[in-house]
């Protein structure tokens, strides 16, 4: 444009004709037609407020109809008695974050357990060794759930199916189905119950178990959200294709991912000992699926590509809160399973909802 | 809270078992209930999943205390529940044993059960009786809970092999014995399908197995299937329990002895003692010459044999259970 406001075109005013036109790069329209949809895009970007809601309307509501209820000591013991559950629900939001499941989580769980019951106790290895052993065989299973699923190519719901099988033999082959008892571990190995030693104040009873729950959440949560390799599982789990077009090894990101998620497991292991006492080959037979539900609850989506390390440790105390707090109301265990089974299906609705928000 | 103060309505009774699929504990349960709704305690039930899964149990021993139990009656599924019970009696609650005691004497207060040894005795002399001669190369199948070494199993399986004239060096561990007549110990979980599995099993290795011990009837029931499936009708299984399905078993010829317990008494003498203790502090204590408190068996059998005191199963018919 010239001074005088007349056209002067020249040889190098090839930009001229943009300056009438958008300057805005693309980017996501806002979803601002009414207060409805605006809270569907806010609950889309956080997801953890649902369950954090939730969870203090619930802890409200036990706190009126059940007695007893809003006590240090009853709500540190909904915290003890999810710690494993907890635990095992990162590792399972890892794998769901990559539109994955893994059925095969309690099974890698008790096999850690015994290995480290069995090192430490029966053989006398030193109680860092033992544990860090477990661990490694946990991560082993993890890497072997991780090749079939990510190098041959198999959907993981068969895979860990499978691998779930696989594992519940080799722990009863391997302990002969035996347990590890209790006093053997108190006499020979006591540092293993060390996540079952709590601090007491004021009634309450903390756990050094629910401190490492959070200590995992923290950890899990920075390495998703903080690093590259947080955002290629992201990426991963979203759209695997254009991952791989975009230059992440996606194989090998998907390995990792199951690795780690085995590591958890065998950490939880360790963890479980110290909340049980003894190492029982047929215990923690249903904690993937109490996993898989603290997930789920939690906001996680089961297609892939949005997850939430804490949502899902508010998951498993949001199951926890109702089975404690339907427990002193004087109802019956088998409701505690119905109440359960409903929050799921809500979730999952809920999830489908937020979903449709970006399409 | 004082031990001192009278029964009130408020006063809680605790019942954990271990699941909610076996009759024996479904009619503890209900015996419990019956008892304490009589007594005007608040009584509430809990139920473990599987025999040697202490996680349910821990569970509800915490939620028991935590709504202010006066008693805790509980089949403990395996020994990681004692510092937990011992934790519930620091804090002033009556902790009952039915049924299964616990292995640490400091996490109960007493254990009201029946002999599960003399049970295993007597079914295991009538066995030997019954064979007579034969005894000498029976071959006999032991159908256990599991291997974890539970103290009813154990007790039960220990007490048969005594009883049968089997040499057992350790009576604490299930198969320390070397006879060649055991043919072996299958984990049956004292139910239906595990008893089909564990005989087909059993009979893999010793197709002459003329001897069957079964930790309950419902391990007998499928061990019976097992059996007459492959066509072998003259074998003897012997069982403990005494629950009205298994009674009739006795009197169709499906089991040939069992050793009859009372669960509905362990339940309502339980639920007794909480009563007296949340009345007066007093505790229960344990049978003549017995570390715990005898609730009593019978032998039932429509075949008596000499020296093995019985009762037939129309009088195991009146006093059974389920």
């Amino acid at each position: 444009m010239s001074k005088d406001g007349s056209p002067t075109k020249t040889i190098s005013d090839f930009e001229a004709g943009l300056a009438k036109a958008d300057a805005n790069v693309a980017s996501f329209a806002k979803d601002d037609r009414n207060l409805f949809y605006m809270m569907r895009g806010f609950l889309r970007a956080h997801p953890t407020t649902i369950p954090t809601l939730v969870l203090i309307v619930s802890v409200i509501a036990f706190g009126i109809i059940a007695p007893r209820f809003l006590t240090p000591l009853a709500l540190s013991t909904v915290l003890q008695q999810v710690t494993v559950t907890g635990i095992i629900a990162i590792a399972q939001t890892l794998i769901i974050l990559t539109a994955g499941i893994d059925l095969s989580v309690g099974a890698v769980l008790v096999v850690t357990s015994l290995i480290m019951g069995n090192l430490a106790v029966h053989m006398g290895v030193p109680l860092p060794f033992a544990v860090i052993i477990g661990m490694f065989f946990g991560a082993l299973m993890g890497w072997l759930n991780g090749v079939l699923v990510a190098v041959i190519k198999l959907p993981p719901f068969i895979v860990t199916l499978g691998t779930l099988s696989i594992f519940t033999a080799l722990k009863l082959w391997y302990s002969g189905s035996e347990s590890v008892r209790n006093a053997d571990i108190v006499e020979k190995a006591p540092g293993l119950l060390w996540f079952g030693e709590a601090f007491r104040f004021g009634g309450a009873k903390l756990t050094y178990g629910s401190i490492s729950l959070v200590v995992v959440a923290v950890l899990v949560w920075f390495l998703l959200n903080r690093t590259a390799w947080g955002r290629h599982v992201h990426a991963i789990g979203d759209d695997p294709d254009a991952a791989r077009l975009s230059g992440i090894r996606t194989r090998r990101t998907l390995i990792s991912v199951y690795v780690l998620a085995g590591a958890i497991c065998g950490f939880a292991g360790w963890v479980a000992i110290g909340r049980v006492g003894s190492v029982s080959p047929i215990s923690f037979e249903t904690v993937n699926l109490g996993s898989i539900t603290a997930v789920v609850i939690g906001g996680t989506s089961l297609f892939g590509g949005r997850a939430s390390i804490m949502g899902s440790v508010l998951g498993a105390l949001i199951v926890g809160v109702f089975n404690t707090g339907l427990s002193l109301a004087g109802v019956d265990d088998y409701w505690q399973l119905f109440a359960a089974g409903t929050l799921v299906i809500i979730a999952v609705a809920l999830d489908q909802w937020l979903r449709r928000a970006s399409q | 809270m004082s031990a001192s103060a009278p029964v009130m309505a408020a006063d809680l009774a605790c019942l954990i078992t271990k699941n909610n699929t076996n009759p024996f504990f479904v009619k503890m349960k209900e015996g419990a209930e019956a008892a304490a709704t009589a007594a005007g305690l608040d009584f509430k039930a809990y139920a473990g999943e599987k025999d040697g899964d202490a996680s349910p149990q821990l569970t509800a021993i915490e939620n028991c205390v935590l709504a202010g139990a006066k008693g805790i009656l509980i089949t403990p599924s395996n020994d990681s529940v004692g510092p937990l019970l011992k934790e519930a009696r620091d804090a002033g609650v009556l902790v009952i044993a039915l049924d299964t005691p616990l292995a640490d004497p400091e996490a109960q207060d007493m254990t009201f059960a029946t002999d599960n040894f003399e049970a295993g005795l007597l079914i295991g002399k009538w066995a030997a009786a019954t064979l007579g001669d034969a005894a000498a190369d029976a071959k006999i199948g032991m159908l256990d809970i599991n291997k974890d070494n539970i103290s009813v199993d154990v007790a039960r399986d220990t007490g048969f092999l005594v009883g049968f004239g089997i040499d057992v060096p350790d009576l604490t561990v299930m198969g320390s014995e070397t006879d060649p007549r055991v043919i072996g110990h299958e984990i049956s979980g004292a139910n239906p399908e595990g008893g089909v599995m564990s005989v087909e099993n059993l009979l893999a290795k010793e197709p002459d197995m003329n001897v069957v011990y079964t930790i309950n009837e419902p391990a007998a029931e499928g061990a019976y299937q097992a059996l007459t499936k492959a066509g072998k009708s003259d074998v003897l299984v012997v069982s403990v329990d005494g629950g009205c399905p298994g009674i009739a078993s006795v009197k169709a010829g499906v089991i040939g002895a069992t050793s009859q317990q009372y669960p509905l008494l362990m339940a309502s003498k339980g639920i007794e003692a909480i009563v007296a203790y949340a009345k007066d502090g007093t505790k229960p204590v344990a049978s003549e010459g017995l570390s715990f408190f005898n609730t009593g068996v019978n032998l039932v059998t429509d075949h008596p044999v000499e020296g093995v005191p019985s009762i037939d199963s129309d009088k195991g018919m009146e006093l059974c259970w389920g």
